[in-house]
């Protein structure tokens, strides 16, 4: 009995959950033709770093001056207004969906969780910010979705890295430590 | 921790962010090939390796964008960042001896 008690408690605590694959496009263009590119994606590109826009589904966060990441539902082809508007915006746009794994992170925990191995300030981020940061010293992006609510995007090889730091937080949260 | 202000973000972050990347403003040569020895082994090695104020250039994985700052050398502090490309900065008067 204490023992499922406890697991429905770090069950609430902190849940990690596998985010259904997605399509994810780097695109680079330099900021004088940021406005032309964002009118053929239908999307208001932001030029502030960690902000994001969305519309019809897609969402774009910029990453850097000249750099956005685009998420898009899968069989979408949001590269193809681009191509058409590529002579008058140069520009390069990389399908990278396979490179990273997305997990989504919830519950009252989730502050500890990130916290015990991300340097930065968890807690401060905005909701509907997203970051690229660090995990333990693995790279990744991390969105709020929410107060308590964030997907992280891993790189393929680092997820059994990453998924063992969280599990062993998890326990540690679990055992109220 | 050092906590790092990068140009970029406008954000002052934990240096397990960032990562050094030598000393500034060191212009590679327009045409190598027309330098002595000597001259071409000044650029690839010769660095300052000041005392005290050193410019430098670092990454910041966040923005992914490589920019200059000046650091002073014997307490570690921070004295300004500021973007790659930009002109080196005179010294802020409170480092000159
Ligand atoms: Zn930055």
């Amino acid at each position: 009995m204490m023992t499922s008690q406890k697991h429905d408690f770090a069950a609430a605590a902190i849940r990690i959950e596998d985010v259904a694959p997605t399509l994810r496009l780097s695109l680079r263009v330099k900021p004088a033709h940021r406005e032309t590119l964002g009118r053929a994606l239908g999307l208001d590109l932001p030029t502030r770093v960690g902000t994001r826009a969305a519309a019809n589904g897609t969402e774009a966060l910029c990453l850097g001056p000249d750099e956005w990441l685009i998420v898009a539902p899968e069989g979408t082809d949001p590269a193809a207004p681009a191509r058409a508007a590529y002579a008058q915006a140069p520009h390069s746009l990389v399908d990278i969906s396979d490179r990273e794994i997305t997990l989504r992170l919830s519950g009252p925990a989730v502050l500890d969780v990130l916290a015990s191995c991300c340097p930065r300030n968890i807690a401060a981020m905005p909701v509907g910010s997203a970051v690229r940061t660090v995990f333990d010293s693995a790279t990744v992006i991390l969105w709020r979705d929410g107060p308590t609510d964030f997907r992280m995007d891993i790189w393929r090889s680092f997820v059994p890295h990453v998924c063992a730091l969280l599990a062993q937080v998890q326990d540690e949260v679990m055992a109220d430590l | 921790m050092l906590l790092i202000h990068c140009p970029y973000c406008e954000d002052t972050l934990p240096e397990l962010e960032f990562t050094y990347a030598g000393e500034a403003h060191i212009a590679r040569p327009a045409d190598p090939s027309a330098l002595s020895d000597e001259e071409w082994r000044d650029y690839l090695f010769i660095r300052t390796n000041a005392r005290g104020p050193h410019y430098e250039r670092w990454r910041h994985v966040g923005c992914g964008r490589f920019f200059n700052a000046l650091r002073d050398t014997v307490s570690d502090r921070f004295l300004m960042t500021y973007k790659a490309g930009l002109p080196r900065p005179p010294l802020p008067q409170e480092t000159v001896e």
